[in-house]
């Protein structure tokens, strides 16, 4: 390859990388500003006033407890139900395997928020409406079809040998899932679960729509306060906030793809 | 014998219980409810009325939704099909011509766009094309004239917006798809005389064509669902010149109540969702024997 052709290509990556991060760096820079404005400018004070002044238990610490709480029960419920559907369907074989796995993949193209009014009033019917633990049910569902794909891949990669000596010891098939398949398989089931936390820390209309106490509200929905609820908007403590927010699901990203490669969350999907 | 056979698939129980209550049966329940006058507040929300095709009669001679309609359709093909796939797949290719240090730096660039919560990556475009914002204060760098953009060219923005965030999954995907073309084939075209444009015409794209009809499918579901972007950066506004069929769906039926003809035209995307489901589903199959 001539260096002219890769210095070309460095130069067209490096402008397109810049265009990237530019959005980006109003809310790093304001994040420090406590005069910040939607200019993006290096503050002439920078100080930490306005992690500060969001650091209260009622603008972060419970609206991040209500983003952690619904994550994780999400990701909990999603993580049974795919270890559970994926099992026979990697273990046996049988005619329902084919139809399941694509009417489960067809799931996955539904516009979920196409399905908001409907799931509105199907929990006004049923009185769940506010109610955090229908919300977890619901937003488990909606991440379900591409964790059942992910977690069969996972499963078919364990050796079916290893569960037959279980087997003639004696072992049902629940118990060799667990003592067996799910222990070698570990490294999936933390790829899955980070998977589907990720996906439910950072919804916002779901949540927005289904909880509307302010108790409950998770840090999507609470983040509107600063932005202009009571008139001005507080720039610069919505950026501190929008990076305290992102940070741990940033963190949890770097973690699985250090691990799986970047790729990771397509497995489900593109690869099959 | 036959029944140790289904008794086999108990476990899958859960997971169907689950997507039939929450899916399926809002799924069918939208259908149902488009035929009827159902409301949040008053008369119609206790006893809602079988008014038949009232909603979508309505929906057709009403101004806002063959409008929604038509921009839904701009913005995602001008965001999903030629900004975040046309770039992403650049990106990849420039990738495997540039030194590793620029293509990581540039690659984290283009994936923390991605990775952020929907509503930061929203606030950020919102502040980035504000008057006041990067955006202009840029182009005021260059000598170029300032815009307001989101007031402007609203749908232009949400564009721009919605390219940034997504191009990540693109470059993602066509990153693995570009590292299983096998380097020698490319060598050879090399060494026939192919020139770059001709070895990615009639070597690359075709090699890698699945990929790309998968990831256009999957841009293109995706994209048709965006509401947290639109609605944060413009509401939809100003006069319903960015409200594409997600946000006249939230509209009609939370903002005005109206359930009945809110979830007619969540049922067109619901549809619009299907067809497309279809044919990725169908794409995936024939790719497998």
């Amino acid at each position: 390859m001539t260096s002219r052709l890769r210095l070309a290509a460095d130069i067209a990556l490096a402008v397109i990388g810049f265009c990237f991060v530019a959005p980006l760096l109003w809310l790093l820079l304001a994040a420090v500003d406590p005069q910040a404005g939607y200019q993006t400018a290096l503050p002439s004070a920078p100080s930490m006033e306005n992690f500060g002044a969001v650091f209260t238990p009622e603008l972060l610490f419970q609206p991040l407890a209500n983003s952690f709480l619904l994550s994780a029960g999400t990701a909990a419920v999603n993580l049974v139900a795919a270890v559970l559907a994926a099992y026979p369907l990697s273990r046996y074989q049988s005619r329902f395997n084919k139809p399941f796995m694509y009417s489960v993949l067809f799931g996955t193209s539904l516009p979920v928020t196409a399905i908001m009014v409907p799931v509105y009033g199907l929990f006004v019917q049923l009185q769940l409406l506010d109610s955090m633990v229908a919300t977890i049910f619901f937003m488990a569902t909606t991440t379900l079809p591409m964790a059942i794909w992910m977690m069969k891949n996972f499963m078919d990669s364990v050796p079916l040998e290893l569960e037959e000596a279980a087997w003639m010891d004696g072992a049902s098939s629940m118990a060799a899932l667990r003592a067996v398949v799910l222990p070698l398989m570990r490294h999936g089931l933390g790829v899955v679960f980070i998977f589907v936390f990720i996906q439910a820390w950072g919804n916002f209309f779901v949540p927005f729509i289904l909880l509307l106490s302010t108790a409950k509200q998770p840090a999507a929905v609470s983040i509107f306060s600063f932005f202009g609820q009571h008139g001005a908007i507080a720039y610069g403590q919505l950026a501190a906030f929008s990076i305290l927010y992102s940070v741990p699901v940033l963190l949890l990203y770097v973690l699985v793809s250090r691990s799986v490669g970047s790729s990771f969350a397509l497995s489900g999907s593109v690869k099959g | 014998m036959t029944i140790r056979r289904y008794l086999r698939l108990l476990p899958v129980v859960p997971s169907v219980l689950l997507l039939l209550f929450f899916l399926l049966a809002p799924v069918a329940w939208s259908f149902y409810a488009s035929f009827t006058d159902a409301a949040l507040s008053g008369r119609a929300a206790r006893d809602p009325h079988w008014v038949g095709l009232d909603n979508y009669v309505r929906m057709f001679s009403d101004d806002a939704f063959p409008l929604a309609a038509w921009l839904t359709v701009v913005f995602v093909a001008a965001s999903a099909v030629l900004g975040q796939n046309v770039l992403g797949l650049l990106i990849a290719l420039l990738m495997t011509h540039s030194r590793k240090a620029v293509s990581s730096w540039v690659g984290t660039a283009v994936v923390a766009a991605w990775v952020l919560p929907e509503i930061v990556a929203a606030f950020a475009a919102y502040a980035y094309f504000n008057r006041d914002g990067t955006l202009n204060q840029m182009l005021a760098f260059f000598g170029g004239q300032g815009l307001d953009w989101l007031y402007t060219f609203p749908l232009v923005a949400i564009i721009l917006a919605n390219t940034w965030r997504g191009t990540a999954f693109s470059m993602l995907v066509y990153r693995a798809a570009l590292a299983d073309v096998p380097h020698d084939i490319s060598e050879a075209a090399l060494m026939d005389g192919a020139h770059g444009w001709q070895r990615l015409a009639f070597i690359t794209l075709p090699m890698i064509r699945s990929s790309i009809a998968t990831n256009l499918m999957l841009i293109t579901l995706q994209t048709l669902a965006v509401f947290t972007l639109i609605w944060v950066m413009t509401a939809g506004g100003p006069a319903n010149a960015s409200t594409t069929l997600p946000v006249l769906a939230y509209q009609e039926a939370f903002k005005f109540g109206d359930i009945g003809y809110g979830t007619a035209v969540a049922s067109v995307l619901i549809l619009l969702g299907v067809v497309f489901g279809a044919v990725y589903v169908r794409l995936l199959r024939d790719q497998r024997p």
